[in-house]
């Protein structure tokens, strides 16, 4: 099983409602955010385009927040995802260095926080709260390894990107373009 | 063309509008594991070559920093910390891949042995010194049986820590001014001629201090050396790294970089040097002084400058 997030850009309208549902699901501190929204201006007037992204951990395949952790506190569970055990981190910063993203932030009681693909809805079945609230149902989640998801079955008949592919990070969220 | 790029919804402290999570805690760890790394190294090569009467400060008295400046080092670690009493956890795995838990772990190795080290030596630096146990005083003539062996030891643990305190930054892919292998060696140089700038400065024997200084010079030889290479590789690499270079050559630490790393903290230094080898008076404190400033001034703005470099997208 390998969990994926599929944003499609061309829908997303910058609401951000995926970021309050995250707050909100997940008690993230006031100030805080596991996801936030990207906007890209290309050109200049008239000709402008505008590309909407929501974003959040890659939840990479090969993940340098986990290789340089000291303790074992970044780790991989079931499906890839990449979480923190709170009570294992000494809060040294190293994957928050090591991150090309800047997923991860230092949570005021000193721990390193980020998005967990909401794995505690995965258990029960349900999807993240940001997939489950967005308005213009731009985020598809899914197992890739899974033909028929609603990830693999949008890789497949759309153009994508990923983020900064070029660190070496594979990350597994996708942006339709 | 790409012209704005927003981040709405995200004005996280410490990591916008740029990363600024490491501060004055780590530069301060990363010299004074270098210092200690340089003192323990030249003790440990003139202990092996036999030198021990000619080369006193470098054998003995200058070893009784070691531990103090591996004690702050690691207290400094400590305080960068946030999540600081969880700290025990560092020592509950070994993760090789991981720099941070290995340099931990070379430092729980090489403290203990600092301390033994200038256990053997207290009672020649205090006459009267008594160990008030006896078992503490066995040890002690234990320990100075086996000086040879530790002395080998202590050089390789030396040449460890002194690497790792590059390898820490140059571990992160994420950020391209650290991102390269050139740190390595490049910050165990600068640590061992930290290192020899401390016992330069405490030694008496005129000798001692000249055979210090030409290896110093040397060092410092191979250090502009490696800081050119590393400019070559960040030029010649991809954007990311041309822009890390840029905040150097021109950008906001250009001035202090090239002011209080290159020319105070290595060139000056190292003409006072040569001038002194050549017979003109030079009060060994001012080069020595200038190396310490220019160690500590680099490993703050590699820090500081690192962070601010990123992958663009
Ligand atoms: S996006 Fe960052 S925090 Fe998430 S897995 Fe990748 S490197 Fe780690
Ligand atoms: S801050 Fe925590 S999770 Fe991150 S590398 Fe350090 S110990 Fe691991």
């Amino acid at each position: 099983m390998r969990y994926a997030m599929v944003v499609d850009t061309r829908k997303c309208v910058g609401c951000s409602d995926c970021v309050v549902a995250c707050q909100t699901e997940n008690n993230v501190p006031h100030g805080y955010c596991r996801d936030w929204i990207v906007e890209v201006v290309d050109g200049s007037y008239p000709n402008v385009e505008i590309e909407l992204r929501s974003e959040r951990c890659n939840h990479c395949d090969n993940s340098p927040c986990v290789r340089c952790c000291p303790t074992g506190a970044s780790h991989i569970i079931d499906g890839g995802v990449v979480v923190v055990t709170a009570n294992k981190c000494i809060g040294c910063g190293a994957c928050i260095q090591s991150c090309p993203y800047d997923a991860r932030y230092s949570h005021p009681e000193g721990y390193v926080d980020k998005c967990t693909f909401c794995h505690h809805r995965l258990e029960k079945g349900q999807h993240p709260a940001c997939v489950e609230v967005c308005p213009t149902k731009c985020l598809y989640f899914g197992d890739l390894d899974d033909p028929n998801s609603d990830v693999s079955k949008a890789l497949r008949n759309r153009k994508w990107k990923t983020l900064a592919p070029e660190a070496g990070t594979k990350p597994q969220i996708y942006f339709l373009t | 063309m790409k012209e704005e790029l927003f981040i709405s919804g995200r004005d996280i402290p410490f990591i916008d509008p740029y990363l600024n999570i490491w501060h004055w805690q780590i530069p301060v760890y990363l010299f004074l594991g270098g210092l200690a790394a340089g003192i323990m190294f030249f003790a440990g090569l003139f202990t092996i070559i036999g030198k021990e009467k000619e080369m006193e400060t470098t054998v003995k008295w200058a070893t009784f920093l070691v531990p103090v400046a591996l004690v702050l080092g690691l207290f400094a670690l400590f305080l960068d910390l946030k999540h600081q009493l969880y700290f025990w956890r560092l020592y509950t795995t070994v993760r090789l891949e991981s720099p941070m838990s290995w340099g931990a772990w070379t430092l729980m190795f090489i403290t203990p042995l600092s301390f033994i080290w200038v256990a053997t030596y207290i009672k020649e630096a205090i006459p009267n010194w008594k160990w008030k146990i006896s078992l503490v005083e066995n040890l002690e003539v234990i320990a100075t049986k086996y000086r040879i062996h530790m002395a080998w030891a202590m050089m390789m643990l030396a040449i460890v820590l002194g690497v790792y305190t590059g390898i820490l930054l140059s571990a992160f892919n994420a950020r391209p001014l650290w991102n390269t292998s050139i740190l390595g060696p490049l910050f165990l140089v600068s640590g061992l001629s930290t290192g020899l700038a401390t016992i330069m400065w405490m030694s008496k024997s005129h000798y001692e201090r000249s055979v210090l200084s030409k290896i110093d010079i040397a060092l410092i030889g191979v250090e502009l050396f490696l800081i050119t290479h590393l400019f070559m590789g960040f030029l010649a690499s991809s954007a990311v790294q041309i822009e890390a270079a840029q905040l150097f050559l021109g950008g906001e630490f250009t001035a202090s970089f090239w002011v209080f790393v290159v020319i105070l903290g290595l060139i000056f230094p190292a003409t006072l040097e040569i001038l002194e080898l050549r017979g003109y008076k030079i009060p060994v404190w001012i080069p020595a002084f200038l190396i310490l400033l220019g160690g500590l001034a680099f490993r703050f703005i590699m820090v500081e400058a690192g962070q601010i470099t990123r992958f663009l997208y």
